[in-house]
């Protein structure tokens, strides 16, 4: 084993091992604090904060962080652009057009955005995502011509995002509902998400793994990648849908969640140099970990009020690209 | 195989790039166990059909690998008998995080099967490719650490560790400088030597006249196919850079000087 691979490995198990750290401690953060933690095994109610609350909502952000860390992996690796996010086919305004549709339909008052956003609001944000992917696929006539692909891309969001701006005018409350989304939150995730989210989690890694040398060719270039062999187009087809499938899982569950997407697959690039295979891994633990950190100071910073997750992992995350860029460009010498 | 099988030969070939038509009917052979080196002036279609007897590019007409349809080829087969090396810059950027050992593995993915280890095999291949190009002391490190022209001596490593029949290179000698460009000479004079096929588009014109062949193209056309030493050839090579090079014989060697 070389360096590198050891250097993989061992960033694999430390990311693994904090992420269980940090799993414990938001077992403890709430309005009654570790209390219930130290009371759960006598107390019902102290069980069901924490079994029913703390543990599947700070699985559910490790498991939402993990599947856009994946995607983020997968988007940049497909599209040979590092700032490359899961986001870039449309997925985004596509769920949020779901959920704005959603809120349109049912209504928006509280009683019902309540039921709104327990039953319909995930299957919405998800039926979203994935439309305005495949509409994105249908813009660019597949999956062949990667420039194509980011503009179709580029398009259905802003086409998508006008139509969920024009119903977002059209009322107050659909207005509120919907920021709420935007900002994204781990606040709604239960076991029946994290199941879900775990599923979709499981299949597509599998999937992106088996397909990682896919994406080691298609870094040397399209020819390149076509002259090993490889049925490129199918291939490229199968990584697309990891991509949706992840993204829509986790903006299902969570919202529109900045950042964690884009900057996993960078902290795992400047610690080690490696494969896809292991790219595509460690991106996933290191947005699990990133996102479960920031649900972790979203739910902390304030108590017992929060801040939105989605505005904690932009002011981080961007704040250490700047810091990585910055430290890059010093040993340039730029 | 039988010798007077070509390794490609391809009939009434047109290829589009967009809407402009950029070949226009290339009937050519290229023989086996030969080295043959296609040359003209910047737009010429050099590369376009380079990439249409790699299999890389729609086109009309027909490309056979030793006497076989390409078209009917399945890409795996394909990928195990000819392999590619693009123009320099490929890559860049987006492969910078690769290593070179890894990279060069690359080039043995048409001989694994899906998700299988490297076998000894593979392995063993993959060190005599980045040992002939003088890469492998730098198996451990990434290529974007790597300067152009190491860079382009790791990417030939990966189209060697193929170790095809037929080995493609478009412009293989950007960014090397004239030692390694003395040592890719070699690695090709080595490699026919072993009965393998190389074409390559060249233009460093002296290079390409120490090829056994060369393919003189102007304007989507072929406007010879002869003996790098035969004068038609030397002639064909004057007239399509518009007598502004002159081909001499110096030391026993073909070389093309600006006039």
């Amino acid at each position: 084993m070389n360096a590198q691979r050891r250097r993989a490995l061992i960033l694999s198990l430390a990311l693994l091992a904090l992420s269980v750290g940090a799993l414990l401690f938001g077992l403890g953060i709430g309005s009654t604090g570790f209390q219930s933690v130290l009371a759960a095994r006598h107390d019902p109610i102290a069980l069901q904060i924490v079994w029913d609350i703390r543990l599947p909502r700070t699985l559910g952000a490790w498991l939402a962080g993990g599947l856009l860390g994946l995607a983020g992996a997968v988007a940049q690796g497909l599209f040979r652009n590092p700032l490359a996010d899961p986001y870039l086919l449309g997925s985004a305004s596509g769920a949020s057009l779901g959920v704005a549709v959603a809120l349109l339909l049912f209504g928006a008052s509280p009683s019902t955005t309540q039921w709104v956003i327990r039953l319909g609001l995930t299957g919405a944000a998800f039926v979203g995502a994935v439309v305005a992917v495949l509409l994105t696929l249908a813009l660019a006539r597949g999956v062949q011509q990667t420039l194509r692909l980011l503009l179709a891309g580029v398009i259905v969001g802003v086409v998508l995002g006008a139509v969920k701006d024009l119903i977002t005018i059209q009322s107050a409350d659909i207005l509120v509902a919907l920021t709420g989304f935007m900002l994204g939150s781990t606040g709604l995730v239960g076991w029946s998400a994290c199941a879900l989210m775990a599923i979709f989690g499981a299949s597509c890694l599998l999937l992106g793994w088996a397909l990682a040398p896919v994406l080691d060719g298609l870094a040397l270039g399209e020819s390149t990648a076509a002259s090993l062999g490889l049925p490129l187009g199918a291939m490229r087809a199968a990584l697309v849908a990891v991509l949706a499938l992840a993204t829509g899982a986790a903006v299902a569950q969570t919202g529109l969640i900045a950042f964690v997407g884009l900057a996993a697959p960078h902290l795992v690039r400047s610690a080690v140099k490696t494969t896809h295979a292991w790219l595509l891994v460690l991106s996933a633990l290191m947005g699990g970990l990133l996102l479960m950190t920031a649900d972790l100071g979203a739910r902390w910073f304030i108590a017992p009020q929060e801040l939105p997750v989605g505005v904690l992992t932009a002011v981080l995350g961007g704040s250490y690209l700047l810091w990585l860029m910055h430290r890059r460009s010093l040993r340039g010498g730029a | 195989m039988s010798a007077a099988v070509p390794a490609l030969h391809c009939e009434g070939v047109q290829a589009s790039l967009g809407r402009a038509v950029v070949l226009h009917g290339i009937d050519l052979t290229l023989p086996a166990g030969r080295w043959s080196a296609i040359v003209g002036p910047n737009g010429a279609g050099k590369s376009t059909l380079l990439r249409v007897l790699a299999g890389l590019l729609p086109h009309d007409g027909t490309v056979q690998l030793f006497g076989q349809p390409m078209a009917r080829m399945p890409g795996r087969t394909r990928a195990q008998r000819l392999a590619w090396l693009g123009q320099g810059g490929a890559g860049e950027g987006s492969a910078d995080d690769l290593l070179v050992y890894d990279v060069a593995m690359l080039g043995r993915l048409p001989h694994q099967r899906w998700l299988a280890s490297p076998s000894d095999a593979d392995r063993a291949a993959v060190e005599r490719a980045l040992r002939s190009t003088q890469a492998w002391d730098w198996r451990e490190r990434p290529l974007g650490q790597l300067s152009g022209g190491e860079r382009q001596r790791v990417l030939l490593a990966r189209a060697l560790a193929v170790e095809a029949e037929v080995l493609l290179m478009d412009e293989p000698l950007a960014n090397l400088d004239p030692p390694h460009q003395a040592d890719w000479m070699h690695t090709v004079r080595a490699l026919v030597a072993q009965g393998r096929t190389v074409v390559s588009v060249l233009h460093e014109l002296s290079m390409a006249l120490a090829a056994d062949t060369v393919a003189v193209m102007a304007d989507g056309r072929l406007m010879h196919h002869g003996a790098a030493a035969d004068v038609s050839t030397h002639r064909a090579l004057e007239r399509v850079f518009d007598d502004r090079v002159a081909v001499h014989s110096v030391a026993h060697q073909w070389i093309a000087l600006p006039r």
